[in-house]
């Protein structure tokens, strides 16, 4: 029972985790449909200027993450002006296949800088507490308080503020909200911050957890994080949440109860299952085609 | 001013009317895909390269067909499919535990074209595991079947200690040989070439512009859409299996997402729905990732700013939808003779 307890607790870290890079995919999706692969990357440079700032500015662990999702913000944002605003009349493909060349162009211009793997220091101390034979770290209450925190805050201005309105609006109809006076490019570039800053505390927080950092660690978590936004149905807000940590539970109770090889091998057949069943996951609503 | 025109005008009839007498000519491609048998015969034989252009070279032909065969799912059919090295393992894996367990070593070289075969096979029947959920299924979400599918195949083969596991194979028989990859290129992009226009590539076709239309048509779209993934991932696995020979080690790591999303580059970066532009994406490709090896590292930040500059000035790709006149199966080469003589006609005065 403890011991099923403790992966619950993992469970919940790691799911918090993937929802947090969840909700910037199906974010972005939601108001442009297109899948911004290069989202899982962004939550590598989120990981990296936690590196660099708590190694070069030695500042403490809240300053390093608010400076790194700003910081990420403003890539978001250039990279949405730069490479995916020009094309978002060209066919959808196209604007898919930009973002994968993004993604690809910030591992390599990561991997130029740093073609080794580097080890973030410690932000927080290792203070540890046993209740009823179960091990909670600060680590893991900050992570999972955060997370929710965020998420909380997010539903909030999705769903309570003038630009959470505009935010839905467009993703409802994207020609004629424009014309009601709602500023389109704004609004878009808004949720790019949004949504690239909480992958970049996802990176931070990530990589508090798991010290050691390579360009290429954003690939399969980013992966795994569109997977859940789908499982959720994408461009379903809540329905990311409940993926991500969906997918968290999944993994790491196989882990726990089978060995750990397997861990992918379930998941993704668990997906494929869901999706045979659910073709437009938990919470998405099936868009009827008109003829 | 007028006059200069009129000798443009002529210098570009002749040099036109030149090329239909080259290119007009029903042996002239026959012939030449008989010297480049021949010649890949020639070339490892005598040596006349360097054995590091003919790795290349044969790489470039294992892309060819691995761009080609992508782009009959996700060009022609207009699906989004991006977990194309998953086919590649399965035909890889099968065929090499052909050649290396069941296959006596002496007859390898011999039967090596059962075990392509058998690779290919192997991948055409796993392709109905992506094939049946894309019965309902479309766009992002067949998207991430695919991209799942890639992941399993992997997992699977990292958990059967049995062909090595995380490890991989090595010391696999080097069998592919020059005239082998020319062989099983030209095969592909025949094969598909005629598939895309025939009969049943329309029906293909019409799947990518409108699923219900081409329903309401009478097409058989669910039969269309199991055969257009089995050739596809028969094609996938014929260049796996190629490639498991040329590289004589494999190990699930090689056949991971990112291979995926480098035969997407290939396809995209030549141009949807064309098969000349999938030929020339995979050969631009493989050989400027060659050639700027000496970057180092730099190259890789070089290939996504390529394919980023590409996508916003031409976003269909290099060829994207159109495709050499020649290579159209009973196009009419003359096409622009025909305009020559009609507007030769049309100039003349009216008397």
């Amino acid at each position: 029972m403890d011991y099923f307890l403790q992966q619950a607790l993992n469970a919940l870290q790691l799911g918090s985790i993937y929802a947090l890079i969840a909700l910037g995919y199906t974010m972005v999706y939601g108001i442009l449909t297109m899948i911004n692969f290069a989202h899982g990357d962004l939550f590598m440079v989120g990981a990296f200027f936690c590196f660099l700032i708590a190694t070069f500015l030695k500042l403490p662990f809240v300053p390093t993450l608010l400076l790194s999702m700003f910081g990420v913000a403003l890539l978001g944002v250039a990279i949405e002006r730069v490479a995916y605003r020009p094309l978002r009349q060209a066919p959808r493909v196209s604007a898919v296949i930009t973002a994968l060349g993004v993604g690809i162009l910030l591992e390599s211009v990561m991997l130029v800088i740093f073609p080794y793997p580097q080890s973030v220091p410690r932000l927080l101390s290792n203070v540890a507490w046993t209740v009823g034979g179960v091990t909670i770290s600060l680590l893991q209450i900050i992570i999972i308080c955060l997370s929710l925190g965020l998420m909380l805050l997010l539903d909030f201005i999705v769903r309570r503020t003038m630009v959470g309105v505009a935010m839905r609006a467009i993703s409802w109809d994207k020609a004629i909200v424009p014309l009601m006076g709602v500023p389109l490019n704004l609004i878009i570039s808004i949720t790019f911050a949004i949504g690239t800053s909480l992958g970049a505390a996802a990176g931070v927080m990530y990589s508090q957890a798991f010290p050691v950092i390579d360009p290429y660690m954003g690939v399969l978590i980013g992966w795994k994080a569109f997977i859940s936004a789908v499982v959720g149905g994408i461009g379903n807000i809540r329905g990311a949440m409940i993926g991500g940590f969906i997918l968290g539970t999944v993994e790491i109770m196989v882990v726990a109860f089978f060995p750990s090889t397997y861990r992918d091998f379930v998941a993704f057949t668990l997906l494929l299952v869901l999706l045979i069943f659910r073709p437009y996951g938990i919470l998405g609503q099936p868009r009827p085609q008109k003829v | 001013m007028s006059n200069q025109v009129a000798t443009l005008q002529k210098w570009r009839d002749r040099i036109l009317a030149g090329w239909e007498a080259i290119v007009g000519r029903r042996w002239l491609l026959p012939v030449l895909l008989g010297i480049g048998f021949v010649l890949s015969f020639l070339i490892p034989h005598f040596r006349l390269i360097n054995p590091y252009i003919q790795l290349v070279v044969m790489y470039v032909g294992i892309n060819i067909i691995l761009a080609t065969s992508l782009n009959l799912v996700n060009g022609y059919m207009g699906e989004f499919s991006v977990g194309h090295a998953g086919f590649m393992a399965v035909g890889a894996y099968v065929s090499v535990l052909l050649t290396m367990r069941v296959i006596p070593n002496n007859l390898a070289a011999w039967l090596f074209p059962l075990a392509i075969l058998g690779g290919g096979v192997a991948a055409a029947l796993v392709g109905l595991v992506v094939a049946v959920p894309s019965f309902r299924t479309r766009g992002d979400y067949l998207a991430i079947v695919t991209l799942a599918f890639n992941m399993i195949v992997k997992s699977i083969i990292e958990n059967i200690d049995a062909i090595g596991g995380p490890r991989g194979i090595p010391g696999i028989p080097k069998l592919t040989t020059m005239p082998w990859v020319f062989v099983c290129t030209i095969v592909a992009v025949w094969a598909m070439r005629n598939l895309v226009y025939s009969n049943f590539g329309r029906g293909i076709l019409s799947l990518r512009e409108d699923e219900i239309a081409s329903d309401l048509m009478s097409v058989n779209t669910r039969q269309v859409k199991l055969l257009g993934f089995m050739v596809s991932s028969f094609f996938a696995g014929v260049a796996g299996a190629l490639f498991a020979h040329l590289l004589q080690f494999i190990s699930p790591k090689v056949f991971d997402i990112l291979k995926s999303t480098d035969i997407l580059i290939m396809v995209y970066l030549g141009g949807i729905g064309s098969i000349a532009g999938s030929i020339l994406g995979a050969t631009i490709f493989t050989i400027l990732l060659e050639v700027l090896r000496p970057l180092g590292y730099f190259r890789f930040v070089l290939m996504p700013l390529l394919l980023i500059f590409l996508m916003l000035y031409r976003p269909r790709g290099i060829m994207g939808l159109r495709e050499f006149r020649w290579f159209i199966p009973g196009y009419e080469l003359f096409a622009s003779k025909i305009w020559r003589e009609k507007r030769e006609v049309s100039d003349a005065p009216a008397s």
